[in-house]
């Protein structure tokens, strides 16, 4: 008999495991800060928060763009010193479930590097949605290629080499764009993400709009690439293949390919002159992005001699009747306003001024 | 589960008729509240689930849903590349696992000396503390581009050969099915070594003994004695150790490679089902999302299928060793 009750133990212990590895798989969707903080108390003592309003208090919290995440923890540690009562919690996880999260209420606001596609739209139940555009960055095309420096490239190679049709590096086609240099017969290796990103679905659109009928796997964020490619998870990921891989190629976000010291390669903008990423090429290009009312724009495939064309930016939405206003803004005024001193150190780039100063009159609309 | 309705049998202290005092009706009460709330929750989770996975079943339609294609920039959602992801790779970690982890039970209970078995059945249980983020890590680190290497070399000297050649050919990646599959290896085993240990050491003394006296071998003991009394429970622990390796999230997810293909090359990189909805969930909308989740429905559905096939076949072992 009890060899018996052994057996039953282990396998009601199976069912339940079982259960356990499900609610570990499904329960990201709505999970985190559920009703961890409702003390919403932002006593508005500062009546309509200008731009450099003290005594705020409160908790905010958000959810979204991986991509802001350094920038917003940045800011999140710097306010402290103006704003010693208000707390930010952002808690990351990707733009699609930062949109998620602000539709059905979860979060105060939400970071994410595309506008609300139209199929989210109804999720939103006819709220306003307000965008502040607060970071935008370059995403670099990194290679491992030794002995060759100032790599250029233009949008149907990229194309080419991250669909699989250019496998060495010695191809004509990188040949005719790089003259000067001597490049070997390394098979190429494509290093990208294997988690959904926006990175790669900005990377995508780059493509998209500068190697029309050559790139055919479309802009998404997440791309069926050629079986032969590399996925890593996150920019670090990539950034690591990339580094031990000797013909690798990968796209990353200009900070993390700062930061781990890869080599850079120029690309060809629209007007036809190769731009290296940098803080101010991004600049560049956001500047000559054409900016909707709603402050949605488009950094890629920018216009403009100095603009770098695979630049992207990240917004931060919030709901136009959110119940704690004056936080939001308090917060969002010091994004657009002190907190932009900190990108260049973080290896971003800041909203060029006609942008910032858009951004900032916007704030009065939230009510 | 059984909680709520097996306490009546036994028959309680009480005269019939009169109340049941006060503690013994809190209890019945608390019980019973135990019992219904695991069944409500997993209720609740089968129903919300698939309430949100709707919209992917009704856009792709049951051909649309057991397809191949997966690509979310043209809205074509097929889970069949994940299913055969999340099915190779456990394949795999089950024939790595089983020998490994009865060898190592039969060892401790068998060979080694019982004041020997108990630091070695420590170093055993620590495995199954290891995170499995921490494993994925070690695997795509550490172990990934070591095994490229042999990957590689193997994959050159089989290339050509019939069945060697598609199985073990090139091309090889240091994510692969088989990396998740040793990975997913590595961590079902002190589940079913500790299962299977626990199940051998409730084998009566005296069966032992009576082989022994009729002149059998330690290897016949084993057999003749040991294995009629625990085959039910090692079934079992091994369906446990799988219900385990196909739910396993973020290991498999580092090292299995994010490339959705059915290939037969298992040094291929591919996918499986929690795989990709861990890695693919955060930028996920509409559609995508819903067949994210669904991909979480169908992962539900297999292991309850297993836990059942599980359960019948522990029984049906159990009623004929009760027989015999």
């Amino acid at each position: 008999m009890h060899r018996v009750r052994i057996q039953k133990a282990a396998v009601a212990g199976g069912v339940s495991l079982a259960a356990v590895a499900l609610v570990a798989a499904c329960s990201s969707s709505g999970s985190g800060s559920g009703g961890a903080s409702s003390s919403a108390s932002a006593s508005s003592s500062s009546g309509s928060g200008g731009s450099t309003s003290a005594n705020v208090s409160g908790t905010l919290n958000a959810s979204g763009s991986t991509f802001q995440t350094t920038f917003q923890q940045a800011a999140i540690q710097a306010i402290k010193q103006t704003d010693p009562n208000l707390t930010v919690n952002y808690g990351g996880g990707g733009s699609g479930k930062g949109r998620t999260d602000l539709a059905s209420g979860v979060v105060d606001f939400a970071g994410s590097d595309s506008p609300i596609p139209a199929k989210e739209v109804a999720g939103f139940k006819g709220a306003k949605i307000l965008y502040f555009p607060v970071v935008i960055g370059p995403i670099a095309i990194s290679y491992n290629l030794s002995g060759v420096k100032n790599l250029k490239l233009d949008g149907p190679t990229t194309a080419k080499i991250f669909d699989g049709t250019i496998k060495t590096w010695n191809d004509p086609a990188i040949k005719a764009l790089n003259p000067g240099a001597t490049l070997p017969s390394t098979a190429i290796t494509i290093a990208r993400r294997s988690d959904s990103s926006g990175t790669t679905q900005n990377f995508s659109e780059f493509l998209v709009k500068s190697a029309p009928g050559v790139w055919k796997l479309g802009s998404s964020s997440t791309i069926s690439w050629p079986s032969n490619s590399r996925g890593g998870t996150g920019n670090g990921g990539v950034d690591s293949i990339v580094k031990s891989t000797p013909g690798a190629i990968g796209y990353v976000d200009y900070s993390d390919a700062k930061a781990s010291n890869l080599s850079m390669a120029s690309v060809k903008n629209s007007s036809g002159s190769f731009v290296a990423p940098s803080a101010s090429s991004a600049s560049a290009a956001a500047a000559n992005a054409t900016v909707a009312p709603d402050l949605t724009f488009s950094a890629i495939w920018a216009s403009g001699a100095s603009s770098y064309p695979v630049t992207y930016q990240s917004w931060d939405l919030v709901n136009a009747a959110t119940k704690k206003a004056a936080a939001v803004k308090a917060y969002l005024s010091y994004l657009l306003g002190d907190g932009q001193k900190l990108l260049p150190e973080l290896n971003y780039a800041p909203l060029p001024a006609s942008i910032d100063a858009k951004a900032k009159a916007q704030l009065s609309e939230i009510k | 589960m059984s909680t709520a309705t097996s306490n009546q049998q036994a028959g309680p202290a009480g005269a019939l008729g009169k109340r049941r005092p006060l503690g013994d009706r809190l209890f019945q009460i608390l019980a019973l509240a135990a019992g219904l709330l695991v069944l409500a929750i997993l209720i609740l989770i089968a129903v919300t689930t698939s309430q949100q996975a709707s919209s992917w079943f009704s856009a792709e339609g049951l051909s649309g849903v057991f397809s191949t294609a997966w690509n979310p920039s043209t809205n074509k959602f097929g889970a069949l590349g994940f299913v055969y992801g999340t099915a190779i790779s456990s394949l795999i970690a089950i024939i790595i696992a089983v020998p490994l982890s009865l060898g190592i039970a039969l060892l401790l209970t068998e060979v080694v000396p019982r004041r020997w078995s108990r630091p070695i059945v420590y170093l055993i249980d620590l495995l199954a503390v290891v995170p499995s983020v921490v494993w994925g890590l070690w695997g795509i680190l550490v172990l990934a581009p070591w095994l490229q290497k042999i990957y590689t070399s193997i994959g050159n000297g089989v290339k050509g050969t019939p069945v060697l050649g598609s199985l073990f050919g090139p091309p090889v990646s240091g994510a692969s099915f088989f990396t998740a599959g040793l990975i997913l290896a590595f961590m079902i085993t002190p589940i079913i070594t500790s299962l299977s240990r626990e199940v051998i050491a409730t084998v009566p003394v005296i069966d032992r003994e009576g082989a022994y006296a009729l002149g059998a071998t330690r290897w016949e003991m084993i057999r003749g004695a040991v294995w009629p009394h625990s085959q039910a429970g090692i079934v079992g622990s091994i369906l446990l150790g799988l219900g385990r390796a196909m739910g396993e999230t973020i290991a498999a997810a580092l090292v299995i490679g994010s490339s959705v293909q059915i290939t037969s090359h298992l040094f291929a990189p591919g996918d499986s089902m929690p795989a990709v909805i861990a890695n693919e969930f955060g930028e996920a909308s509409g559609t995508f999302r819903a067949a994210l989740i669904g991909l979480g429905v169908l992962l539900f559905a297999l292991t309850i299928i297993i836990n059942i096939i599980a359960r019948s076949v522990v029984a049906r072992s159990t009623r004929r060793s009760r027989g015999a």
